[in-house]
């Protein structure tokens, strides 16, 4: 049979470009916050697309479990908490149209910044492939998030752990000590708690898969905490379970715990490989690995917790302003 | 060019077809559990196609497994979520209504889906 | 037929264009909501402007993308999501604290009519 002449890829980009360009104005002009939202998660599994095309498969993995699963999650409660807003005064036309310009400006610049980059392009493959097997992982972002560029990865998961510390913190007084309440609207029809009692198991597996996979493959630590934190809020959105207290100190140990064994090991590199975050030679891998599996417990926990929102009394929660 | 990528082709594409429909039908249907109806064909009959058309093409077990349990999760989730989109629009919280604070009156986001 | 773009050069476009309106709804979006998530539009391009230069190397080195701007990307969007959460938090409790019987004194009223009028350029009239 003969070979059919297939068209180039690159004519499905331009759909999936216009789709997401189209779908981003949508989103600035439509008239309620709630289609926003629901067009936002829509729009973040489309750009989950843009990275598989862009040959990043593991950003792809991290952009679908947040951008299109918990961040529609957490945009949504948002939505629902603060109700639409009161039909507020268009800015006026001149206001519109400078800012508009200014934006088009904007846009034309970097258009032009991108149609005229270097070449050949300068990248960093080369000297990542060049040092690679000294971390044993086969995925390469893998060894530049847990090696090459070990600062930025631990500096990232203290921004996690601070993050909930100040979500916390925006609690009214009264509620210190309470769970977060921010998931809890209104009774969970049957169906979802039909699916949040059988996806969490599926989902366990697979944030394990990816987590495991993520050596030599896509996938890691950040995509499979993103996909066990969603299983976790799936089943307190169904109150199969409630998010704990925030003084529960199993919490509070799962969140640090990350970023404390990596500063730990990190630290000890200091003394065993001569440098900060360097690891000795014969224990790379299962340094890695124990690194690796408490990030993903942290990282899910912190996730998690920043989905469910600051701790809250019982009661009912919605804001007044959804009443008139 | 095979026989297995002469299978894939034709179910791809008729699965690709369904997906069209389905989409004309998103824009097109009247009110919004029409609109839920095409969309839910998309997700069975598009999708299930899509993934019988892969299936040569993976391999064997794994790959055929993982594809095969993608397809359930989705008919899963497409599931659950129809009815819950459904329970919503019953309750009153659709889009027919075009009144800026539907949805957010706290009566209607306590009700129940049933 | 070919194309005299590649894919980086197009979703590079793609990300200017999404920062350029991210920006417009940054600006000018009708909600606090809207702004945020007019914010995050701006994010999401400038990563896939990142996204797009990490092709260009990756080809030029011989991968499908280069692995340090993915891995900055990875972490990126992990830091973005904690911040998006803190600020739909902060709405939340802005909203939660604003007066609840507005409507029962004229002088609460008025102030909560200032309130939702408050217009950072001055241009709407309440």
């Amino acid at each position: 049979m003969p070979d059919l002449p297939l068209p180039d890829a690159r004519f499905a980009d331009i759909p999936l470009g216009l789709a997401l360009l189209v779908l981003a104005l949508w989103l600035i002009a439509t008239r309620r916050d709630r289609s926003a939202v629901i067009g936002f998660t829509a729009y973040g599994l489309l750009v989950a697309v843009v990275w598989v095309r862009l040959g990043a498969i593991d950003v792809a993995l991290t952009e679908a479990a947040l951008g299109g699963g918990l961040m529609g999650l957490l945009l949504l409660t948002a939505a629902a908490r603060l109700g639409e807003p009161r039909g507020q005064p268009a800015p006026p036309m001149f206001m519109r149209l400078l800012v508009g310009l200014l934006c088009v400006g904007v846009t034309g610049v970097l258009a032009v910044v991108v149609l005229s980059l270097p070449t050949p392009a300068p990248n960093l493959v080369a000297a990542v492939a060049e040092h690679q097997h000294t971390t044993e992982l086969g995925n390469p972002v893998a060894a530049v998030l847990v090696a090459f560029r070990a600062v930025d990865t631990l500096l990232e998961s203290v921004v996690l752990a601070l993050a909930v510390i100040v979500l916390w913190s925006f609690a009214p007084d009264a509620a210190w000590g309470e769970r977060p309440r921010t998931l809890e609207l209104g009774t969970p029809g049957p169906a979802l708690v039909l699916l949040a009692r059988l996806l969490p198991p599926l989902g366990l597996v697979v944030g394990v898969h990816l987590f495991w996979a993520g050596a030599d493959d896509p996938g890691g630590p950040f995509q499979a905490g993103a996909v066990l934190a969603a299983m976790a809020t799936l089943m307190w959105l169904a109150r199969l379970g409630a998010p704990p207290p925030v003084q529960s100190r199993l919490t509070r140990v799962g969140l640090v715990v990350g970023p404390l064994v990596f500063l730990l090991i990190g630290l000890a590199g200091v003394v065993a490989a001569d440098a900060f975050l360097g690891y000795p030679e014969g224990l790379t891998k299962p340094l890695i690995l124990i690194i690796e599996a408490v990030k993903t417990l942290s990282v899910a926990v912190a996730l998690a917790l920043l989905v469910a929102g600051p701790p809250a009394l019982p009661g009912n929660h919605l804001p007044s302003r959804a009443a008139s | 060019m095979d026989w297995r990528d002469v299978l894939t082709l034709t179910l791809v594409s008729l699965g690709a077809l369904f997906f069209v429909a389905g989409y004309v039908g998103l824009a097109r249907f009247p009110n919004a559990l029409s609109r839920m109806h095409a969309l839910s064909e998309v997700d069975t009959v598009g999708l299930g196609l899509v993934i019988l058309g892969l299936l040569p093409q993976a391999s064997w077990p794994f790959g055929m497994l993982k594809l095969i349990a993608l397809w359930l999760v989705v008919l899963l989730a497409g599931g659950t979520t129809g009815q819950m989109l459904a329970g919503a629009i019953h309750a009153g919280i659709g889009d027919n209504d075009d009144a800026a604070s539907a949805g957010s009156k706290p009566g209607n986001s306590r009700r129940s889906a049933g | 037929m070919t194309l005299s773009v590649t894919e980086a050069q197009l979703y590079g476009l793609c990300g200017a264009g999404l920062i350029g309106i991210g920006l417009y709804g940054a600006i000018l979006g009708p909600s606090a909501l809207r702004r945020l998530l007019a914010f995050n539009l701006i994010s999401s391009g400038v990563f896939i402007v990142f996204g797009a230069i990490a092709r260009r190397g990756g080809l030029a080195g011989g991968a499908a993308s280069d692995p340090v701007p993915q891995a900055l990307v990875i972490t990126g969007l992990v830091v973005a999501f904690a911040a998006t959460a803190l600020a739909v938090a902060l709405l939340i409790r802005l909203a939660a604290l604003q007066p609840k019987t507005a409507r029962s004194s004229p002088l609460a009223e008025l102030a909560k009519r200032r309130y939702d009028a408050f217009d950072p350029w001055g241009g709407g009239k309440a």
